[in-house]
C-alpha cells in the first residue's frame, strides 16, 4: 500500500467474515435490527412500495385526463387521487427515500464508523415511519382525503373526508424525519474516522448533513401546524378557520414555513448523490469542492426565508411579496453554483457512459429546467399569471421527480453492488434509463406550455383545445411508468441472477469502497484512517501537463 | 494505517463508540438538537398566540382575567424550585454523591407532581365554568359573559398549557426512570450523561412555562 495517490486507507483483510446480510438470520433479526445497513435496506423497500402506490395513483389521474370530459372518475374521486399521489410521494417517498435508504446505508460507511450515533433511535425512526404510513393507509381506506397534500384551511376544516387521520399520519412521519436528521447531524459531528476532517468529507455527506439541519429546524413547525389543524377540525378553536374567527392565511404561513424548506429536504439529497455520480464517473476531482459543500449549507439557511413565494396571490403585503421574491432569487445562486461545478467537473473528464452517469447527466438536464422555471414563479408579475396552473405542476415535477428521484435511481445503481453484492445488467439498465428520460420529459415538458396557456391544476375536466397536449402527457406517463417498472424488474432479477460484484467496481476513493461488498456487520475490520480527500482518483495527473486535474 | 481494537471495554460504552468521551459528547449534542426542535415546536404556538392577541386584544385581555393568577403563580414557583433541585441532582451525580442524587430526584418528581395537581384543579374549574376550547365553549350557560370570541383564547390556553402539561408528564416518566437507575448505583463521576440530559429536558419544560405564565395569566 505504498501507492501515494490512494486517498483513504483501510485494512485489506480477506473477506472471510460474513456480510451484514448473513450475519444474523430470521425475521426478528431484521425487524429489530440496530444495523444502519439493514435499516437502509428496509427504508429502500418501503419507499419503493410507496413509490409504486403513488405512481399508480398518478397513472390513474393521467388516464382520466385523456379526454376533456370526466369519464372514469367523479370530481371527488379525482381529488382524492391527486391528494393520495401528492401526500404519498412527498411524505412517504421523497422525504424519507434518500436519507432513509442511501443515507442510512452509506453515512457511517463513508465516515468510517461502525454505525450511526444512536442506532436504537434509528430503529425507532423506522418504526415511527411505519406507523405514520399506517395512518396514511387507514386514510385511504376510510374514505380518502381530498384536500390536496397542502391541507389548506378552511377547506380542510370543513370537508367530509378523513383529514384527521392524514394530518396525524404526517405528524408522526415528521417525527421520523426529525429523529433521522438528529441522528445524522450527531453522527457527522462525532463519528468521523481519524483523519476525516470536514474538508475531506464526501459531498454526499455534506448534502445529507445540510438536509438534516433543515429536517431538524423545519419539521417541528410542521408538527405544530398539523396538530393545530387536527385540533381546529375536532374542537373548532378558531385559529385557522375564518368562520370561527381564525385566519386561513396564518395556516398558509405556517405550512409553507415548513414546506418550502421541505422542498430542500427533498432536493438536497439529490444534490448529494449527484456530486458523487459526476465525480466518480468522470474520473476527475470534483470542481469547487468547498463551493458545493458550503452552498448546501447556504441553501439550508436561505430556504427558511422564502416561504412567502407560495403566497403571492394570498393577499400578503406587497412589500412582503417583493422581499420574498428577492430572497427566492437569492436561493437560486447557491443552487446555480452547484450546477456549474458539476458541469465544470465533467469538462475534460474521462466520462464513462454507464447507467449511474446517464442518470447523473439526466439530472443536470432535468433539474436545470426545473430550477430555472422556478425563477419564473418567483417573479411577482409572472407568478400571478402562472399561479395554480400546470406550469407549477411541471416545475415541481422537474425538480422533485427530475431532480431527486432521478438522482435517487442513479444513486441506487451507483451503490447497488455495495448494498447487495451483485451487478445488474448494464444493457437492461440503459434501456430503462432511456424509457425514464423520454417518458418523463414527454409527460411534463408540454405541461409548461399547457399552464402558460391557462390550464389550471387539480381539474379533472378541461377545455377541448388542451386535449392533444394532455394525451401527449398521458402517453409520456405510461412510458415513464413502464421505464420505472422495467427498472424494478431488472434490479430484482439481479438479486437472484446477477453476477457477484467486486468491492470497488468504479474505483471510488471514499471509504465505502474500502470494505467488501456487501459490507460486514461492523463495516470495517478495524478503524480506517483517512489521509486525503475523497476525489483524489489515482489516475488524476498531478503534473498539470495533461489537463486532468 | 492502523487497525485498533480497544482491548478493554468500559461497562456503559456502546459497541459503536470508541471512547466514553465520544459517547457522552454525542449524547449531549443529540440532546441539544432535540431541545432546539422542542423550542421550534412551541414557537409555532407562541406565534399563533401573538397573532390572535393582535387580532382581538380586548377579548384576550378580558378572557385572561378568568385564569387563576394564584394557581399560575404557585406553579411558577414550584417549577423553578424543581429546576433547582434538578440542578442539584446533576451536581450530585457528577461528584458521585449517591444519597443527594436520589433525594433531589425524588424532590424534583414531587414538585412535578404538585404542578400537575394544581393544573388539575385549574382545569376542573375551567370545565365547570364552561370555559372550554372552540365549539365546546359555553361559559354563558354558567353566567359568564366575555365580549368577542373567547373560545379562541381558551382554545389557545388549553393547547399551550396542554402541550406543556404533556411535557411535564413525560418529564415525570423519564425522571422516574433515572431515579430507578440511580438507585441501582449506575451513575457516578465517570458516567452521568443520562442524568444531565434529563436535567436539560427538565430545564426546558421549566423555561417554556416561564414564557407561558406571563403570556396567558398576566396580560396587560
Ligand atoms: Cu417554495
Amino acid at each position: 500500500m505504498s501507492d501515494k495517490s490512494k486517498g483513504s486507507v483501510a485494512p485489506d483483510v480477506p473477506a472471510t467474515e460474513p456480510s451484514f446480510w448473513e450475519a444474523d438470520k430470521g425475521l426478528a433479526s431484521w425487524l429489530f435490527t440496530l444495523d444502519h445497513k439493514r435499516l437502509g435496506v428496509m427504508y429502500l423497500v418501503s419507499t419503493m412500495i410507496f413509490l409504486f402506490v403513488g405512481g399508480a395513483a398518478a397513472l390513474l389521474l393521467r388516464t382520466e385526463l385523456l379526454t376533456p370530459e370526466g369519464d372514469i372518475f367523479s370530481a371527488t374521486v379525482y381529488n382524492k387521487l391527486f391528494t393520495v399521489h401528492g401526500a404519498v410521494m412527498v411524505f412517504l417517498v421523497i422525504i424519507p427515500s434518500v436519507p432513509g435508504a442511501l443515507g442510512n446505508f452509506l453515512l457511517p460507511l463513508m465516515l468510517g464508523a461502525k454505525d450511526v450515533a444512536f442506532p436504537r433511535l434509528n430503529l425507532l425512526s423506522f418504526w415511527v415511519y411505519t406507523l405514520g404510513a399506517m395512518f396514511f393507509l387507514y386514510t385511504l381506506f376510510a374514505g380518502g382525503l381530498d384536500t390536496g397534500w397542502t391541507f389548506y384551511t378552511p377547506y380542510s376544516s370543513t370537508t367530509g373526508t378523513s383529514v384527521v387521520s392524514a394530518t396525524l399520519g404526517a405528524f408522526i412521519l415528521g417525527f421520523s424525519s426529525i429523529l433521522t436528521g438528529l441522528n445524522f447531524i450527531v453522527t457527522v459531528h462525532k463519528m468521523r474516522a481519524p483523519g476525516l476532517t470536514w474538508n475531506r468529507l464526501p459531498l454526499f455527506v455534506w448534502g445529507i448533513y445540510a438536509t438534516a439541519v433543515i429536517q431538524i429546524l423545519a419539521t417541528p413547525v410542521l408538527a405544530i401546524t398539523l396538530l393545530l389543524i387536527t385540533i381546529e377540525r375536532t374542537l373548532n378553536i378558531g385559529i385557522f378557520d375564518p368562520a370561527m374567527g381564525g385566519d386561513p392565511v396564518l395556516f398558509q404561513h405556517f405550512f409553507w414555513f415548513y414546506s418550502h424548506p421541505a422542498v430542500y429536504i427533498m432536493i438536497l439529497p439529490g444534490f448529494a448523490i449527484e456530486s458523487e455520480l459526476i465525480a466518480v464517473h468522470s474520473r476527475k476531482h470534483i470542481f469547487g469542492y468547498k463551493a458545493i459543500a458550503l452552498s448546501s449549507v447556504a441553501i439550508a439557511i436561505i430556504s427558511f426565508l422564502v416561504w412567502g413565494h407560495h403566497m403571492f396571490v394570498s393577499g400578503q403585503s406587497e412589500l412582503a411579496g417583493v422581499i420574498f421574491s428577492f430572497l427566492t432569487f437569492a436561493v437560486a445562486v447557491p443552487t446555480a453554483i452547484k450546477v456549474f461545478s458539476w458541469v465544470a467537473t465533467l469538462y475534460k473528464g474521462s466520462i464513462e457512459f454507464n447507467t449511474p452517469m446517464l442518470y447523473g447527466l439526466m439530472f443536470i438536464f432535468t433539474f436545470s429546467i426545473g430550477g430555472l422555471t422556478g425563477l419564473f414563479l418567483g417573479s411577482l408579475a409572472t407568478d400571478v399569471h402562472l399561479h395554480d396552473t400546470y406550469f407549477v405542476v411541471a416545475h415541481f415535477h422537474y425538480v422533485m421527480m427530475g431532480g431527486t428521484i432521478i438522482a435517487f435511481i442513479g444513486g441506487i445503481h451507483h451503490w447497488w453492488s455495495k448494498m447487495f453484492g451483485v451487478n445488474y445488467s448494464e444493457k437492461a439498465a440503459k434501456i430503462g434509463a432511456l424509457l425514464v428520460f423520454i417518458g418523463f420529459n414527454m409527460t411534463f415538458f408540454n405541461q409548461f406550455i399547457l399552464g402558460q396557456q391557462g390550464m389550471p391544476r387539480r381539474y379533472y375536466t378541461y377545455l377541448p383545445q388542451f386535449q392533444q397536449q394532455h394525451v401527449l402527457s398521458t402517453i409520456g406517463a405510461y412510458i415513464l411508468g413502464a421505464g420505472l417498472l422495467w427498472t424494478a424488474i431488472y434490479l430484482i432479477h439481479s438479486l437472484r441472477r446477477g453476477e457477484k460484484a467486486t468491492s470497488n467496481p468504479w474505483h471510488g476513493v471514499s471509504l465505502e469502497w474500502h470494505t467488501q461488498s456487501p459490507p460486514i456487520q461492523h463495516n470495517f475490520h478495524g478503524t480506517p484512517v483517512v489521509t486525503s480527500d475523497p476525489y483524489d482518483f489515482p489516475e488524476i495527473d498531478r503534473t498539470g501537463e495533461t489537463d486532468r486535474h | 494505517m492502523s487497525a485498533i481494537a480497544t482491548a478493554e471495554h468500559p461497562e456503559h460504552l456502546a459497541h459503536h463508540f470508541d471512547t466514553l468521551e465520544q459517547q457522552a459528547a454525542a449524547a449531549k449534542l443529540g440532546m441539544w438538537l432535540f431541545l432546539a426542535t422542542e423550542i421550534l415546536m412551541f414557537s409555532g404556538l407562541f406565534l399563533g398566540y401573538f397573532i390572535i392577541r393582535m387580532f382581538y386584544p380586548e377579548m384576550v385581555l378580558e378572557a385572561h382575567e378568568y385564569l387563576s393568577k394564584t394557581a399560575g403563580g404557585v406553579n411558577t414557583v414550584v417549577l423553578i424550585t424543581s429546576s433547582f433541585t434538578m440542578a442539584l441532582a446533576v451536581r450530585a451525580a457528577q461528584v458521585g454523591d449517591q444519597k443527594n442524587l436520589i433525594r433531589n430526584l425524588i424532590f424534583t418528581i414531587g414538585f412535578a407532581g404538585v404542578f400537575m395537581v394544581v393544573k388539575y384543579f385549574e382545569y376542573s374549574a375551567k370545565f365547570e365554568h364552561g370555559m372550554l376550547p372552540g365549539k365546546f365553549y359555553h361559559a354563558w350557560d354558567h353566567g359568564y359573559y366575555i365580549e368577542g370570541l373567547p373560545h379562541i383564547f381558551f382554545g389557545l390556553y388549553f393547547c399551550m398549557t396542554g402541550l406543556h402539561g404533556i411535557h411535564v408528564l413525560v418529564g415525570i416518566g423519564v425522571l422516574t426512570w433515572i431515579l430507578l437507575r440511580a438507585k441501582k448505583g449506575e451513575f457516578g463521576p465517570s458516567y452521568y450523561t443520562p442524568v444531565e440530559n434529563v436535567g436539560l429536558y427538565w430545564h426546558l419544560v421549566d423555561l417554556v412555562w416561564i414564557f407561558l405564565f406571563p403570556l396567558l395569566y398576566l396580560v396587560r
